[in-house]
């Protein structure tokens, strides 16, 4: 599987927090509950199906997962 | 102007759905899912003259479109009502407030309702839920709307607001005044108004000699970006809108959610066999039960999904509707406990997503959670009447229950 990078748009993020509910290793909430990626946004080897399963439950469509 | 002596006037029966909606329609109140699949397969906006003049986006785009526009939508009236009387300082920051008021209001309502700010109330509200089935277990019935799914919200916000738990009467009479009554009968709102006014203003000033570590002292010592703390009225409207915005809601999805699987017994049993999949399960009957629908009114002329939309109107933001368009969803009439992508809007969209939704996930799961470990086997009684509240917040309000 190529190498995934997750993003999530921090104008988008309202907060609904189910990427952190689905994938709690890909994503962080701020003191405010909005959403960020964990560190450089690199998905580990293993967490693919995790990144596309929050990206398809994000209500704002504010995830973006690419390949490297 | 005289005042209407019945407490709930009649409007005429609806006869035409796409130009003459009535979300307050017994009809509607009673089963409205036909309904919006009629609209939605007519139009993406309807119209209805009804209410001073109100629009309804039906599809899941045309609800998202509305809610992610504040240019030509304001949040400023959040309730399709009988009358559009003028606007007061009494609103309720940030559920009333548009750009760019409403994020400094946001934000300081935020940091309590985070996941992790939340969790910490589980344990007290695993506690609460086994109290109230301590009740009526050896019953072998009850009316779980009465005296299970009422009392979990209002016994939780009671607890984060540091009031007294036995004030829940109070705040159910206060709710059902504003959120149904108050649709066509502007008295019995602003009277409802008035009162919980006063009793909050009587909490802000107990705390003024002696603080307290709950949520009214929060909001009591929070400061506006600029260092201004608030003023009294913003901190008894924000408390005005937890209360009215955290009870009647999680109630309604709670009270949706039991009358689900009481009617649905193959759910039921999946349920108790496999409480991991509860987590999942509660965003399905979420998007399936969406309990509440909001509103805007319309400010500039524009177009929503190739229809016009004119100011002078109110729109009716349901998201309910949107969660039941299947263009979005596959199956969406169809409750499907392990729903793999499921970008429901039942916590609205936009900058306006409910405050409270990870507080209510929790109360339902832990509601659901334990209410399956005591009682995982249950049917409605046949012999009682299953009622459904009317307008804007849609549940259970009498679910009489036989285990």
């Amino acid at each position: 599987m190529p190498q995934l990078k997750i993003h999530v748009d921090p104008v988008k993020c309202q907060g609904h927090a189910r990427c952190k509910a689905l994938a709690p290793e890909l994503f962080e909430l701020d003191a405010y509950g909005n959403a960020h990626e964990s560190g450089e946004g690199v998905v580990p080897p293993g967490l693919e199906d995790k990144a596309y399963l929050a990206r398809a439950n994000c209500p704002e469509f504010a995830i973006e997962v690419t390949e490297e | 102007m005289s005042e209407d002596a019945s407490p709930l006037p009649q409007h005429p029966p609806v006869t035409d759905w796409i130009n003459d909606f009535d979300h307050t329609d017994p009809k509607w109140t009673a089963n409205p899912f036909p309904i919006w699949d009629e609209m939605r397969s007519t139009s993406p906006v309807v119209h209805t003259n009804r209410f001073l003049g109100c629009y309804m986006p039906t599809t899941y785009e045309a609800v998202r479109a509305i809610a992610n526009d504040t240019e030509h939508f304001s949040s400023r009236r959040v309730l399709v009502r009988d009358e559009r009387p003028e606007i007061k300082n009494n609103a309720a920051p940030p559920i009333t407030s548009d750009p760019p008021v409403h994020k400094p209001a946001k934000q300081l309502l935020l940091p309590p309702f985070t996941p992790a700010a939340v969790a910490k109330l589980e344990p007290r509200m695993r506690a609460i839920c086994n109290e109230l089935i301590d009740e009526f277990i050896n019953d072998g019935r009850c009316d779980a709307a009465a005296r299970y799914t009422k009392h979990v919200p209002v016994r939780t916000i009671a607890h984060m607001l540091g009031i007294p738990e036995k004030d829940g009467d109070l705040f159910i009479k206060w709710i059902h005044a504003i959120l149904e009554l108050g649709i066509k009968n502007e008295s019995a709102l602003l009277q409802a108004v008035e009162e919980m006014t006063d009793y909050f203003s009587a909490e802000i000033e107990k705390r003024k000699t002696k603080p307290t570590d709950d949520l009214i002292s929060y909001l009591m010592n929070a400061k506006l970006p600029n260092g201004a703390p608030l003023e009294d009225s913003h901190v008894t409207g924000s408390l005005r809108l937890l209360l009215i915005a955290g009870i009647d809601t999680t109630w309604s999805a709670i009270g949706a959610s039991l009358w689900h699987l009481a009617t649905t017994p193959d759910d039921c049993r999946r349920l108790v066999a496999e409480p991991s999949l509860l987590p999942i399960a509660i965003e399905e009957l979420l998007r399936a039960y969406s309990p509440v629908t909001m509103a805007r009114e319309v400010m500039k002329e524009t177009v929503v999904s190739g229809c016009p939309v004119k100011p002078g109107n109110m729109v009716l933001l349901s998201f309910p509707t949107a969660n039941r368009d299947p263009a979005v969803f596959p199956d969406a009439d169809k409750v499907v406990l392990d729903r793999k992508e499921n970008r429901h809007a039942a916590f609205g969209l936009g900058i306006h997503r409910c405050v409270g939704s990870n507080l209510a996930r929790m109360e339902m799961t832990v509601a659901i959670e334990e209410w399956l470990k005591r009682i995982p086997e249950f049917r409605l009684d046949p012999d009682g009447e299953v009622t459904w509240s009317q307008g804007t917040v849609r549940g259970p309000r009498q679910l009489p229950m036989l285990f």
